[in-house]
């Protein structure tokens, strides 16, 4: 306690002060015990000064029992605490930053559950974590406390082929789980475009989707049991391997809850046979209009591909330089379009989807000749967000959906915004489900054009909802959109999703911060100096 | 690197962005002099993660620190002052096996191999190693491997060694073990009982009508280790209708100086083998080494733009060409007898991944009759060799090698076909100490095997 004297009296002075001890007078309030040991400068750097002052006390430091009482649990080498490790999981595949207190490495179950009672002993959030390759800051410890990498959780459990079942740890890689099934004729179906990198665990807290949504559906659809610890080191199966359990379908409720009900640490997952065909068509448009035209008529033909992605001229430009696909330089927009199924289906549905394209003045339609073209098309698409990296510092990518038949009038309203703010906007998408993933360029070292880059990302994603749709199709809310919750949920709504989390995770240690614009638990101190700023516009109270 | 504020959205819409640029910015470099990591090239990574599961440190241990994007990361801290350029950074910095998986896959185009070398070569002058340490990189890197004299005089030593009964009693008194040598000791590569020094300066007419004129290659540690392969490439380019040159005065390609930050070294051998190989008109510079013909095709790294050897280096390495490459571009001609043998082929990081070649040591071996391919999982992870690290972090490098033999042992192959030296003898390591029995072949020896007159 001295020691955290010594250090208030160091650091705090001058604006913070007040605000300072009121935080810390919740913090006493709530328990929160855990006292400053390591000091992070960096904060500081972080935003408004009082506020990140703040943050510094409360969030910065990792209790010296409880750094015992973990590398006594799990062993040293699972567990992080030096400032220079733990700055390196301060990001995601986000521009979300912020740093945790300490990172440690499961390997089972119960080294989780042993972790959760650790945390709710020391009130320390709790932050789950697989790859971090999210886009939402669903993994970033927003607000300290401790991040729980399953990176080591990454066993496949059981094949059970004539069931088309598998069981895995969370920290399975996707991809890896398809590759490990596909001699036995079968594939786990969702497929983000992260999928060589991201875990089965981060997919199910994410409930991702992929190109392949359109026809196979997101990660809840193919998830029929999981193994979760609650906050409270309950540990819970919830579902199981049967199509449809009785009672009420936590199983879905848990997926896509972004890391706030629980940790999950070990899933069932459906596996799907692998189409006996597949076909993929490249349409290359010389319109924009003429390309989101077609998607709408191909879906009113009552065709249902497997895929149906579009890509504007620039995104093809800058991931050309990468694939080498072939794909043409001068052109508006080509579509990606998979069909799949029986081998006849397949022929019927390729020339019936050809003749919508051509219809809609397709300049040209190609139908990939085997195995390896198709790759190379889709290596295209599923590269094209890292490929902005080629000619841009940074770049932030949007997730917005409209219905599809929106999509022209969408990428109109994309257009005008972005010569509003003068910024480069490539536009990539699962055209068949109206998903929009808008790539805005930017340079971080520029502060005007990040706060252009946001301002008219809000614009799109405002716009999406004006036409029907949402703030978010498959990339979660996590820390970057939870102010624009109230966009498209009323506050009776969060309320009762709020009221959701609380039955499982009822003091908010479980990823705080996340989802809702106003988030319980320690997070609530940290908004108390925001609201007293300029409040955003999105926010209640 | 995007280093925004976290609670940017949070904080009224933007107004905590204002405040990001901050002291830290302000902040010293902990880089310094002109072989550093530039902005231009680390701000590409835009920290999407899709290089950790390619990455092999990352596969063992899970943790950032040792990923691709974990490392450009430091780097990206240290160049902006809020990362000392110290223990921390230099362990993760040595544990990278410069393999380059990670450029493959990344969609941003990141030249993570150009980003390590700098960062090790700010280590190099930035940071003091422990004097042990010190003083062998001096030796080895410094005194030993740019003078040819000196490594033949160093391999007669290790051939005494290996040759007297000295080895045999260092293994059973334990004495290796106590020197923590006993690890290492297994991978040392056998000495040759005729070196590769003759042949320097020679001229290999071409067995049939002259299709090309190349030079060739000869490596440094090579001379002494691979000299029987150097044979080999020879006889396989000749009979493939080249004529074959060994330049002279050509040295050490300064691969390993340069990967492990020496780059003044580096950058000399650079220069003396663009001087000994510029005259001669060879329709390309051959090596059998993909160690060597990575950094050979980038020896412009070495020069800035406006420096005259940078053009000279372009024109150089454009004329470079992995023996795989070169003989698959070219076509084979020579009459190949059948082998039959079962192989599989591990990818040499820095052919597949390093100069993107992938498919033409695939197709040479296909083009051997008798000989089934049968494909290994993970082909293109490293085998833990990569260049010394075997020796500087051989815990690592073993444990990797264990992943690639169980990876081998799934394919039931009778020999490992790979491209590059330091592949070659970490995999013949590998099979003894796995006892998996398996030989372990270079792209030309399986190619050569099939041209020799008689029966092996």
């Amino acid at each position: 306690m001295k020691f955290a004297a010594q250090r208030l009296n160091r650091i705090h002075h001058g604006a913070g002060f007040a605000a300072l001890h009121a935080a810390l007078a919740i913090c006493r309030e709530r328990r929160i015990v855990w006292l400053p040991l390591v000091d992070a400068p960096e904060r500081r750097d972080y935003s408004a000064e009082g506020y990140s002052r703040i943050k510094a006390i409360c969030a910065a430091k990792m209790n010296a029992k409880l750094l015992h009482d973990l590398k006594e649990l799990l062993g040293p080498d699972a567990v992080l605490h030096r400032p220079e490790e733990l700055m390196l999981y301060e990001y995601d595949g986000s521009v979300e930053t912020a740093r945790p207190d300490c990172v440690v490495f499961p390997r089972t179950t119960a080294d989780v559950e042993g972790i959760v009672r650790l945390a709710q002993q020391h009130k320390a959030p709790l932050v789950g974590r697989g790859a971090g390759t999210g886009l939402s800051g669903g993994a970033i410890a927003r607000h300290g406390g401790i991040v729980t990498s399953f990176a080591r959780m990454n066993r496949i459990l059981e094949i059970d082929a004539e069931n088309q079942i598998a069981r895995v740890q969370p920290g399975v890689v996707n991809s890896d789980l398809s590759a490990a099934v596909a001699h036995l004729g079968l594939h786990f179906a969702p497929d983000p475009s992260s999928q060589k990198a991201c875990t089965i665990g981060g997919n199910v807290s994410e409930n991702s989707g992929g190109p392949h949504t359109l026809a196979y559906g997101v990660t809840t659809n193919h998830v029929l049991a999981l193994e979760v610890v609650l906050p409270t080191g309950e540990l819970l199966h919830l579902g199981n391997s049967a199509l449809d359990s009785p009672g009420y379908d936590l199983t879905g409720l848990f997926v896509g809850s972004e890391g706030t009900f629980g940790l999950v640490t070990e899933i069932t997952v459906k596996l799907t046979r692998l189409p006996e065909a597949v076909k993929t068509l490249l349409a290359i448009f010389d319109t924009i209009d003429d390309a989101t035209e077609t998607v709408a008529e191909i879906t009113a033909r009552g065709i249902t591909p497997a895929a149906c992605e579009m890509l504007d001229g620039w995104t093809i430009r800058a991931v050309e330089d990468y694939v080498h696909a072939g794909f043409p330089l001068d052109c508006a927009a080509i579509l990606l379009i998979d069909v799949d199924g029986l081998r006849e289906v397949t022929e019927v549905e390729a020339a019936e989807v050809e003749d919508v394209c051509r219809v809609h003045r397709a300049r040209e339609v190609r139908v990939a000749r085997d195995a390896r073209e198709r790759d190379l098309l889709w290596k295209g698409r599923k590269n094209a967000f890292g490929a902005a990296g080629r000619v841009s510092p940074s770049y932030y990518t949007q997730d917005g959906v409209i219905p599809r038949t929106k999509l022209p009038a969408t990428l109109r309203r994309i257009g005008e915004i972005s010569r509003k703010y003068n910024l480069q906007i490539g536009n990539v998408f699962h055209a068949g489900d109206g998903n929009l993933h808008p790539i805005i360029l930017f340079d971080e070292r520029n502060q005007q054009q990040f706060r252009d880059t946001v301002a008219a990302a809000d614009e799109i994603i405002a716009f999406c909802v004006q036409a029907g749709g949402s703030i978010t199709g498959e990339h979660g809310v996590g820390m970057e959109k939870d102010r624009l919750m109230p966009l498209i949920f009323s506050e009776a709504d969060l309320s009762l999703m709020q009221s959701v989390r609380g039955i499982f995770n009822p003091e908010g240690l479980l990823n705080p911060g996340k989802i809702f614009p106003d988030s319980k638990g320690c997070g609530e101190i940290y908004a108390r100096p925001r609201r007293e700023g300029a409040a955003p516009s999105a926010r209640q109270s | 690197m995007s280093s925004t504020s976290s609670e940017a959205h949070t904080d009224g819409g933007n107004a905590g962005r204002q405040t990001a640029p901050s002291a830290a910015q302000s902040k010293r470099s902990g880089f310094s002099g002109a072989d550093k990591p530039e902005y231009a090239d680390y701000s590409r990574c835009v920290h999407c993660g899709l290089c950790l599961n390619h990455c092999p440190t990352y596969r063992l241990w899970h943790e950032e620190a040792d990923s691709p994007r974990g490392r450009i990361r430091q780097i990206a801290l240290v160049d902006e002052g809020k990362l000392a350029l110290a223990e921390s950074f230099v362990e993760h910095i040595d544990r990278c096996l410069d393999c380059r998986a990670c450029e493959t896959v990344c969609p941003s185009g990141v030249e993570y191999g150009k980003l390590v070398e700098f960062a090790r070569a700010q280590i190099e002058t930035n940071y003091r190693r422990p004097i042990a340490s010190r003083v062998i990189r001096d030796l080895v890197y410094r005194q030993l491997l740019p003078f040819p004299r000196r490594i033949s005089i160093a391999a007669r030593a290790l051939r005494l060694y290996q040759r007297s009964g000295l080895a045999p009693l260092a293994r059973r008194t334990g004495i290796l073990r106590l020197l923590g040598l006993r690890e290492r000791e297994r991978l040392l590569p056998k000495i040759d009982s005729d070196f590769f020094f003759n042949e320097l300066g020679r001229l290999y007419p071409a067995h049939t009508a002259r299709r090309a004129r190349v030079a060739f290659f000869a490596g440094c540690v090579a001379l002494v280790t691979f000299s029987e392969l150097n044979r080999a490439t020879i006889r396989v380019l000749q009979a493939n209708g080249c004529e074959v040159v060994v330049p002279e005065s050509q040295r050490c390609c300064g691969a390993l100086a340069a990967h492990a930050g020496v780059r003044d070294v580096a950058r000399e051998l650079a220069r003396a083998n663009i001087a000994a190989f510029t005259d001669g008109h060879f329709d390309a510079i051959v090596t059998n080494a993909a160690g060597c013909g990575s950094t050979l095709k980038e020896y412009a790294h070495f020069f800035p733009a406006d420096d005259p050897n940078h053009a000279r280096a372009q024109k150089f390495a454009a004329t470079v060409r992995d023996v795989s490459e070169f003989l698959d571009d070219l076509g084979l001609v020579a009459p190949m007898r059948p082998v039959p043998l079962r192989v599989t082929y591990q990818d040499s990081c820095h052919l597949a991944h390093g100069q993107k070649v992938r498919e033409a040591p695939r197709t040479l071996i296909r083009a051997v009759p008798g000989v089934e391919l049968v494909e290994m999982p993970l082909a293109d992870q490293c085998c833990g060799s990569a260049g010394v690290y075997n020796v500087t972090q051989t815990k690592a490098s073993l444990e990797l090698l264990a992943l690639k033999m169980d990876s081998v042992r799934q394919t039931k192959a009778q020999a490992i076909v790979t491209a590059n030296p330091g592949c070659i003898l970490q995999l013949r390591a590998g099979s003894a100490i796995h006892g998996t029995g398996q030989e372990v072949l270079h792209v030309v020896e399986l190619l050569d095997r099939a041209l020799a007159p008689q029966g092996w």
